[in-house]
């Protein structure tokens, strides 16, 4: 029942009554500015920073030592030619996908259950996940220093793999949640009365739209987790070492900020890649669940 | 003067002209609609006279002024809009107090006339409430009553019933056209209902693809559509392809694959000029047997279809060589022996001035 | 669903609160924990508060973080306000990208870019400046995405109805909008506030030597050695955040409601 006036026409509709181009410069200026200033220049230095050699007291040669002499890929070639770089990227990346795995496996029924609850509970059952989450990041890592010291299993790969699902867990449970809470129950009756059991149902029917929700969780969980430093350092042990660790032992330790910031690269493009996945299947998730809905 | 005087804009959106070198003229006190189909610019329209769009080409003009640049804010136009737009955290009485606030006018007078306007529209009691609290007919009358408090020069309806059910939708139309009458104020109304249109308003202007087909009264857009977007978008109409073959027996001569039509023709159709007889249903005649037709035009056929709704029937009549002729038939008109039933044969025939010949 | 596979979903999803909930539990009751090991209840104490009252770097660390979380989610409502109502109304299509990545990349990235930029280009000292900006430049994006979701659910002809009432563009912004993103913003800074009281990471890289926040002062003790005394702060911080979480649901629904 819409007029004439499409949404195209009105997105293309001119700023009006004097109130011309200048509101809108207004209001995007001073945030774009700030952005500009203290997070694109800096991002866009990490990288110029990841093409220069250390300065003789830690840091970088100076910038006004000029860019042309002052050019290298040292950096990169230390990281291409060590095979401890790799590997402990790989790790990374196992680390970070256990932890994902996980915390669908802990965040399903969990989510599940959310989703059925009436509605008068179900607000109650997600305050109860992220209050949790309300607390200091540290206090919960703390948390399992003082649980698993005792039984003998801090600094091990699984205190650091606990530590991580904790930390993470409720950005899993969040998004699959609101993503369960969605389907209609008539899918399931649906697929009931054609004859589909209980495991069939969810296999065929649940699972499957619940895809979106399962990718946009997994990002949420997998990009933090392959940057993470913290967790790994105060309940892994001293083999526990992941991108995150490298990358802060080169800024404040060795003071050796080039490859700190090749290895910062490293992990940029390690978590685009990932993004792009997580994307590119929850859309295609999404495509899936408009056409049944 | 003309209170609004739209000379000759258009409006282009890319490579769409939404409006296309529109020139009209509204007079104060009337009651205006522009009619279209979705997509014909009389949104576009009545967004350039509110202000929230500029014309490209071509002037509008408020009481003889030109309106090119002034805010939205600045003009004595309001608008009601298609979702109402009834500000979500402010009561009804604050929505309708909004413009007289704006326009700074003292606090009595905004009470006063708040009140005032709430009788207006029947909502007296509702002055308290939020708009979540309302109706979308309570709604509407909101939207009615902050338009017109502050008697605006022009008041803009932008598809307001749209929301409605249907039977509301008939019920508000009577409200609207009481209310216009009681404050005075000038009403332009956008709808792409046609019925809607031809109830409410004193003149129409029927768009298309950005043009004004036809500007007109009510009755004569009905009886005397100027072209066939005009006859065949403004209610049911048989359109009967033919070409001007002269003169005789008093009235003009059509010649049609059905055969020879009897019509009025306008003065200054000339024998060999091509178009349509565009023939309203409801003046079309059915009978059992053509002898009974003493008309001109009457031909043998049988009944194809028939769409029974209550107090009419839509009769689809196949006539020789396969036309079809569309009749709507009164159900209770007396002396009806009996309903037809698909594959009657029956004749269909009508008076020579029943039909427009509509020329191109 | 049947009655079975009912009892295992409550027994999965209430095994899985446990996971949540314990060890913060064993975090508060080890504060009221009358010994200096964390290994076995021996009484009830609040001598780790009062510990906690005399520790004149505790206090500092604390008071900078509630100076720099008051003032940085401050900046940040109005400037991620700005974002949000910039992105919703303008749809700029690289504006969602600069204000939201630095929301969703690893932490530790934003940290060690601003401690270059920081140390590298700026030449700065470390402290107090840098954290405060650090924290506003990771907040934005947050309060953005708030505000965003407050004005997609709003009827866009509220904003043309007020200017065709006769409000200017400022008058629409203050009667209409201001009060209709209200809610927004109060959760926006809630949220900012918890986030930047919170930080760690960052915090972590440009804080430098001489200003310390709470977290850091946490990891610092956590470091060394397992002391009631982090559990007692842990604790407070823990109610502090409960507290914000608690208003933000309750008092911002209020507002909400007005609202609609």
């Amino acid at each position: 029942m819409r007029g004439c006036s499409s949404v195209d026409e009105r997105r293309e509709e001119r700023e009006v009554g004097g109130a011309g181009g200048w509101t809108r410069w207004i209001v995007t200026g001073p945030p774009v500015a700030f952005l500009l200033a203290f997070f694109l220049v800096p991002a866009l230095i990490v990288v110029a920073a990841s093409f220069r050699e250390p300065g003789e007291f830690g840091g970088l040669v100076p910038l006004a030592a000029g860019f042309a002499n002052a050019l290298s890929l040292e950096a990169y070639r230390f990281l291409l030619g060590d095979l401890v770089y790799a590997e402990i990227f790989a790790i990374s990346f196992l680390v970070a996908l256990a932890t994902t795995v996980i915390c669908i496996a802990a965040a399903y029924p969990l989510a599940w259950l959310i989703a059925r609850s009436p509605r008068r509970r179900r607000d109650l059952l997600v305050l109860l996940v992220i209050l949790p989450f309300a607390s200091n990041f540290l206090v919960r890592i703390y948390a399992w220093i003082m649980l698993l010291g005792p039984a003998n299993l801090l600094y091990t790969p699984f205190a650091v793999i606990v530590g991580m699902v904790y930390v993470h867990l409720p950005f899993m449970v969040l998004p699959l949640y609101t993503n369960l809470e969605k389907h209609d129950p008539a899918l399931l009756e649906a697929a009931q009365d054609l004859g589909a059991n209980a495991w069939t149902r969810f296999w065929r029917v649940t699972f499957p739209l619940s895809l979106p929700g399962i990718y946009s969780g997994s990002a949420l969980v997998f990009i933090p987790v392959l940057g993470m430093f913290a967790v790994p350092e105060l309940l892994g042990g001293t083999g526990d070492i992941l991108i995150g660790n490298l990358i802060k032992e080169q800024f404040l330790d060795n003071r050796d900020w080039p490859l700190g910031s090749a290895l910062s690269i490293g992990l940029t493009i390690a978590v685009l890649a990932f993004a792009a996945l997580a994307a590119a299947g929850a859309r295609r998730g999404l495509k899936g669940t408009e056409a049944v809905s | 003067m003309a209170l609004l005087e739209i000379r000759n804009v258009t409006r282009r959106f890319g490579s769409l002209v939404a409006v296309d070198r529109v020139s009209l003229a509204i007079e104060a006190g009337e009651f205006f609609t522009l009619l279209g189909p979705s997509g014909c610019g009389k949104t576009t329209l009545l967004r350039m006279i509110a202000g929230f769009d500029e014309p490209d080409e071509g002037e509008l003009f408020l009481d003889g002024k030109p309106l090119a640049g002034i805010a939205p804010e600045k003009r004595p136009v309001h608008t009601v809009f298609q979702s109402y737009a009834l500000f979500p955290h402010m009561t009804v009485a604050g929505n309708i107090a909004f413009p007289l606030e704006m326009a700074g006018r003292p606090r009595e007078e905004i009470e006063r006339r708040v009140r005032e306007t709430l009788s207006l529209v029947h909502l007296e009691e509702k002055g308290e409430a939020y708009p979540h609290e309302l109706s979308g007919g309570q709604k509407q009358r909101v939207a009615l009553a902050r338009g017109l408090v502050n008697k605006p020069r022009l008041l803009l309806l932008d598809e307001p019933l749209g929301a409605l059910d249907a039977k509301l939708r008939v019920e508000m139309q009577v409200e609207l056209i009481n209310l216009q009458r009681d404050v005075g104020v000038t009403f332009v109304f956008v709808t792409h209902a046609q019925q809607e249109a031809l109830a409410l308003s004193h003149r129409i202007a029927v768009m298309s693809q950005g043009r004004v087909e036809q500007l007109d009264t009510p009755d004569r857009l009905y009886t005397a559509p100027a072209s066939r977007f005009v006859a065949d978008f403004i209610g049911k109409i048989n359109l009967i392809e033919a070409e001007v073959a002269g003169n005789a027996h008093g009235h003009l001569m059509l010649r049609s694959a059905m055969g020879d039509l009897a019509a009025d023709l306008p003065p200054d159709a000339r024998p060999g000029a091509r178009g349509a007889l565009a023939l309203r249903p409801e003046l079309v005649r059915v009978a059992e047997r053509l002898e009974t037709l003493e008309l001109r035009n009457r031909f043998a056929g049988h009944v194809k279809d028939l769409l029974y709704e209550g107090d009419v029937t839509l009769y689809t009549v196949e006539v020789e060589g396969g036309f079809v002729i569309e009749a709507l038939l009164a159900n209770a008109s007396p002396g009806r022996a009996r309903l037809f039933k698909v594959g009657d044969a029956v004749a269909v025939g009508w008076r020579h001035d029943a039909g427009v010949f509509i020329r191109g | 669903m049947k009655p079975r596979s009912q009892w295992l979903l409550w027994a999965a999803s209430l095994a899985v609160y446990g996971f949540l909930y314990v060890p913060l539990a064993v975090v508060v009751i080890f504060s009221f924990n009358d010994s200096t090991l964390n290994a076995e209840w021996v009484g009830f104490t609040l001598s780790w508060y009062r510990k906690l009252m005399t520790d004149g770097e505790m206090l500092r660390a604390a008071g900078n973080s509630v100076a720099i979380a008051l003032l940085s989610s401050s900046v940040a409502t109005v400037l991620g306000a700005m974002a949000g109502i910039a992105m919703h109304r303008y749809r700029f299509p690289w504006l969602p990208l600069l204000v939201l990545t630095p929301v969703a990349m690893p932490e530790i990235l934003l940290g060690v870019s601003l401690l270059l930029f920081f140390r590298q280009v700026l030449d700065l000292t470390l402290g107090f400046f840098s954290i405060l900006v650090a924290h506003i430049t990771f907040s934005i994006g947050f309060v953005a995405v708030i505000v965003r979701a407050r004005l997609a659910g709003m009827d866009e002809g509220i904003f043309e109805a007020a200017r065709d009432l006769g409000a200017t563009p400022w008058m629409t912004f203050r009667r209409v909008t201001l009060p209709l993103i209200l809610p927004a913003l109060v959760a926006g800074f809630l949220m900012s506030f918890t986030l930047s009281i919170d930080d760690f990471v960052i915090t972590f890289f440009v804080a430098g030597v001489g200003v310390t926040t709470l977290p850091l002062q946490i990891y610092s003790m956590i470091k060394v050695a397992v002391t009631p005394e982090v559990n007692a702060v842990s604790t407070l911080l823990m109610a502090l955040t409960l507290t914000l979480v608690i208003v933000a649901t309750r008092v911002a629904p209020d507002i909400v409601r007005r609202g609609r």
